[in-house]
């Protein structure tokens, strides 16, 4: 077999056939399993699209490149259930794009770190973290708080989303601004129009400051983080796909 | 160009490449080489029997893939790991469990299981606000001294761990000082303030303060100042402040009020975590006991 090779070396259209074959076999065995990628995510219910507030949130995370050392994903590890909570699940990640797992953990997981704190908390940890945790090496992040959150186009943002399978409905698209405005306000009688439309929001003033700033869309973002999956009634059976 | 020869040091044949009397030798891969790689070839279709890979690729019911035939998942793997930690603590947790507050104190057994569970789930979840000594800061109650907001024996440590303050839950502990900046006039509120500074300190104050206090602030924070627990208003007789105590900080409070909140620990921790946590906090220095 190794001496035949000279014969393919030496016809470009054999050399071609082959290649295209082996090719082939590599790429069918990667993404063929893409497509039945559904079969993947488990059966929990309550994960809903992120609020317009919460994906301008999510936005500056992504900026800031909080993913270099945060990862969003609790490993089915004892030592990281006993810690962080309920392990994450596939389900709890389909509505990002792109994906927030990490790969590096210098700061803590924060998959579940949604209510863990109160946002008075987050809002002095963001400008010093050393005011509350003497040993973190984290930056600080005060800025955020004299920069308006960036939700005039958050609609489209929503759209693009759409296009990649979140489910944002046109009535969300068409009140995308309006809604981030409503669940960052004191008070706001557009709130029952959010609440209407996303379950489970947390709408409140997140930063304490009348504007809605990049730190109301930050802290709103961290504050759902792994709240939203109903853990209690998820059991892991392996096999069957129930509910929806 | 392209003549195959022998190489004369080596005995090998060359390729019958010459790049500029550069020639290469025909060499096979290394027999060990082609042994690892077939060998690991022969691994992955193994392991994809004896373990789960493959997504299924027929009906729409149907989730996760290939279970592989030993019926490993790492879920499993997790429940069996939990289930050794479980059998470890299960010594004391079936005592601890049944045991009341006082009896667990008694015990020095339980005692140390309760401190020693207690001092590592505070150090992941408390300590972060309360500071790790539990020292606490700016509008995060120092749990070390005998001022309580919300009661310190046991029983009321446990239930705001579980429930919180003005947090999400229905049994939270909730109370809210109204803004008196809608209220009072600035020099008003100045008053107020000398007044309630005049608990700890015996300094002077005009008397429209302690007229002003009487009417509104007296509900809550009792004539004297010493607060009431039962609402969660701070003690003000005492040089304990949680959001300051000069003239400044108690102007901006009176004002516009701060609201410090707790998040309720149930729906994050277990039952027993929360017990042996109230317990540890109980002995950090302030526990009551009734």
């Amino acid at each position: 077999m190794l001496k035949k090779h000279e014969a393919l070396e030496k016809n470009s259209i054999l050399m071609l056939i082959f290649v295209v074959i082996t090719i082939s076999i590599g790429g069918i065995i990667e993404i063929v399993p893409l497509f039945r990628m559904e079969t993947t995510i488990e059966p929990v219910k309550g994960v809903r699209p992120y609020t317009p507030l919460e994906l301008a949130g999510q936005n500056v995370y992504i900026r800031e490149g909080c993913y270099g050392c945060h990862s969003q994903q609790v490993r089915a590890l004892r030592d990281e259930v006993e810690r962080y909570g309920h392990y994450s699940l596939a389900a709890e990640s389909m509505y990002d794009h792109p994906f927030q797992w990490g790969s590096k953990r210098t700061g803590p997981d924060l998959a579940r770190v949604g209510g863990k704190y109160s946002d008075d908390w987050h809002v002095a940890h963001m400008i010093d973290p050393r005011a509350l945790v003497p040993e973190s090496i984290m930056p600080g992040y005060a800025h955020l708080s004299r920069r308006g959150a960036d939700i005039d186009d958050i609609g489209q943002d929503m759209i693009a989303l759409r296009m990649v399978g979140v489910p944002y409905t046109d009535e969300m698209i068409a009140n995308a601004h309006s809604d981030a405005l409503a669940q960052a306000a004191d008070e706001s009688d557009a709130v029952d129009g959010l609440m209407e439309r996303y379950s489970k929001v947390n709408a409140r003033n997140f930063d304490g400051q009348p504007t809605t700033t990049e730190m109301d869309a930050l802290i709103a973002y961290l504050q759902v983080l792994g709240t939203m999956a109903e853990l209690q009634d998820y059991k892991h059976d392996g096999t069957k796909r129930s509910g929806e | 160009m392209s003549e195959k020869e022998r190489d004369e040091f080596t005995g090998v044949e060359t390729t019958g490449h010459d790049w500029d009397g550069i020639k290469e030798l025909n060499n096979p891969a290394p027999r060990w080489w082609l042994g690892v790689m077939i060998v690991t070839i022969i691994w992955a279709i193994g392991y994809s029997f004896v373990y789960p890979s493959w997504p299924t690729l027929s009906g729409d019911g149907e989730r996760g893939g290939t279970t592989g035939n030993i019926g490993w998942t790492q879920y499993s793997e997790l429940a069996e790991s939990q289930a050794e930690i479980l059998a470890r603590r299960a010594a004391y947790l079936e005592r601890f469990e049944n045991a009341s507050f006082t009896e667990i104190q008694q015990d020095p057994a339980l005692y140390a299981f309760a401190q020693a569970g207690g001092a590592s789930a505070f150090k992941d979840n408390c300590a972060t606000c309360h500071g790790t000594g539990g020292t606490g800061g700016p509008g995060y109650p120092n749990l070390l001294d005998d001022d309580w907001l919300w009661g310190g024996t046991v029983d009321d440590i446990h239930e705001t761990i579980r429930f919180g303050v003005r947090a999400n839950h229905d049994e939270t502990r909730f109370s809210e000082m109204p803004a008196f900046a809608d209220i009072y006039a600035d020099d008003e509120v100045a008053d107020i303030a000398d007044y309630v500074l005049s608990f700890s300190t015996d300094g002077a104050f005009p008397a429209r303060g302690k007229e002003l206090y009487d009417e509104q602030c007296s509900l809550c924070h009792a004539d004297n100042g010493t607060g009431d627990r039962f609402q969660g208003a701070p003690n003000l007789a005492d040089a304990i402040w949680f959001y300051g105590g000069n003239k400044t900080d108690l102007v901006a409070q009176i004002k516009r009020p701060k609201h410090g909140m707790m998040p309720n620990w149930n729906t994050r921790l277990d039952a027993n975590t929360i017990r042996q946590l109230a317990i540890y906090v109980h002995a950090l220095g302030g526990g009551e006991t009734e």
